[in-house]
């Protein structure tokens, strides 16, 4: 286990310095604004940077802790995430047991599932015992009104915020052989090529990006695409040896699920503008809401998850 | 009121903000107010018996001090508890909505207590709205207030989802996220009739509510 705590060190050690070279660069950058004006774009970054440190150290200390840590993390995650997406669906009374049921029944032992590594239930609780549940308890109460929209969307906002989130956490359960005390490091490593992935895309995407992947719903480009993926790639590459997947492996799923990520991204800015917000809440200063943070890991997570326990275990 | 009491009230108001805080998220969008110490009137829709302490939650301190609810006595009056909670914790204008009970008249008092310079929250529906309209019409108070205080801000507050996180007859509140949205203060006019200025409030106050219903 000492080695998986120094190899996450060394990992925590790297974005903190990654994160040091951004926030300089923001400083630099306010030294150059003219006094007595500010930059709003350059205000904005400097808001997420220090919202990315947040979210680093978190993940880092709750990596330290171990699978315990971990869960809690994702579980309170899952948790904001929830209540975002369920702010924005239809329901009527007549769903306030089966959304109670959600927020304190199905969350809580989505995790306790994943905290105990049962795989096969963490794989089918909620698709389908809480997907036959929830419409018997909403249905009870008589109502039919738009019922098949409330059903639908309820188990929706399940399936992203809290069925796809638990894989993350849920890597650290996979018995691949010859990596059992080491699989915690999935997390960090999907983490990292994920989000990574999204900043280049972003940056190459304002650069020189000109497709438009979806016009009217995402500012996403298929230039910007292409240069996020393929950096992702190159960090999957550079990180292969906190994974059991080899050099090209890594590399692969690092190109696999950054793709997902992005496209994932698209989902949501869809969903977003059907619902005419612009964010999802504003409980992270500078970056929206835990979905808008978490919208790409959503789709990656269990995509990612299936292909390692498919081919490594 | 004696010091141990309102240590009491300060902490109970201190947890009621906290637990606002921690089940709905409440958070205050200020689009057409600054969160600055003017006496105010805010007056806002009702469907949950959450609304007052929402709207109370979200003010900064410096408001919220000088911010007194307007609320029906019946209510507040029935136990011991939700006495201490209205008079102490809240400093409720407590006024009687029960015409052949009452022995003072609502409307006085709460012009007194924008003679005193208090700001106050009011719910200009009168009672709950349980109905599909997004407002029920509004009684003539909000008007009377105008008409006497012309100076006060009449602020259209609009809390956004609490019918969905606390329906009526339910036990456990949902986590949803809860909105309060100030708007632009109203004043009547000059010579603007009672049902016109209800009615222009009204328009404002709806006009605050979410695009999406949910």
């Amino acid at each position: 286990m000492t080695d998986t705590i120094l190899d996450l060190l060394t990992l925590a050690l790297g974005v903190c310095g990654i994160l040091l070279a951004l926030s300089i660069f923001g400083e630099f950058a306010r030294t150059r604004v003219t006094p007595g004006t500010s930059n709003p774009a350059l205000e904005t970054y400097m808001i997420r940077v220090q919202s990315w440190w947040a979210m680093v150290i978190l993940l880092t200390l709750a990596l330290l802790v171990g699978r315990l840590g971990v869960v809690i993390l994702f579980a309170f995650c899952s948790f904001a995430a929830l209540r975002e997406f369920l702010t924005l669906t239809s329901k009527r009374q007549a769903d306030h047991w089966s959304l109670a049921l959600a927020f304190f029944v199905v969350l809580p032992v989505q995790y306790i599932l994943v905290w105990m590594g049962w795989a096969g239930m963490i794989a089918i609780f909620i698709p389908v015992y809480a997907f036959l549940l929830l419409p018997i308890v909403s249905a009870l109460r008589g109502d039919a009104q738009r019922f098949l929209i409330r059903v639908a969307e309820t188990q929706w906002a399940l399936m992203m915020t809290v069925f796809c989130i638990s894989h993350v956490p849920a890597l650290m359960t996979l018995p691949i052989p010859g990596f059992e005390t080491r699989s915690i490091l999935l997390i960090p490593f999907l983490a990292i090529v994920v989000q990574l992935g999204d900043l280049l895309e972003y940056v190459a995407g304002r650069r020189i990006g000109r497709t438009r992947i979806a016009p009217g719903l995402s500012p996403k480009t298929w230039e910007g695409l292409i240069c996020g993926v393929t950096a992702a790639a190159l960090i999957g590459g550079l990180l292969s040896w906190i994974t059991p997947f080899g050099l090209f492996g890594a590399m692969g799923m690092a190109a696999t699920a950054s793709l997902v990520g992005m496209f994932g991204n698209i989902v949501f800015a869809a969903i977003k503008r059907d619902r005419g917000v612009k964010d999802w809440s504003h409980l992270i200063p500078g970056q929206g809401g835990f979905v808008d943070q978490l919208d790409s890991v959503i789709f990656a997570a269990p995509i990612f998850y299936h292909l390692t326990r498919f081919f490594w275990t | 009121m004696t010091l141990p009491r309102r240590l009491a009230a300060d902490l109970a108001g201190q947890g009621i903000r906290l637990f606002a805080r921690f089940i709905t998220a409440v958070r205050a969008d200020w689009q057409g107010i600054e969160p600055v110490p003017k006496q105010r009137v805010y007056f806002a829709n009702h469907t949950s018996n959450g609304d007052m302490p929402m709207i109370w939650s979200v003010l900064p301190p410096a408001l919220r001090r000088q911010t007194r609810p307007v609320a029906a006595a019946d209510y507040w009056l029935k136990t011991p508890l939700r006495k201490f909670a209205g008079a102490e914790v809240f400093r409720a204008v407590l006024i009687d909505r029960r015409p052949e009970a009452r022995t003072e008249d609502p409307m006085a008092k709460i012009l007194a207590a924008l003679e005193e310079g208090s700001s106050l929250i009011i719910f200009p529906e009168g009672n709950r709205n349980m109905g599909p309209d997004p407002l029920l019409p509004f009684k003539a108070g909000l008007y009377n207030m105008g008409r006497a205080f012309p100076d006060v801000d009449l602020v259209p507050t609009w809390v956004a989802n609490l019918n969905s996180i606390m329906p009526k007859g339910e036990i456990i509140p949902l986590p949803l996220i809860c909105t309060v949205t100030f708007g632009a203060p109203l004043h009547v006019g000059e010579d603007e009739s009672k049902d016109a200025f209800l009615a222009r409030a009204s328009a404002a106050l709806a006009a605050l509510a979410p695009k999406v219903q949910s």
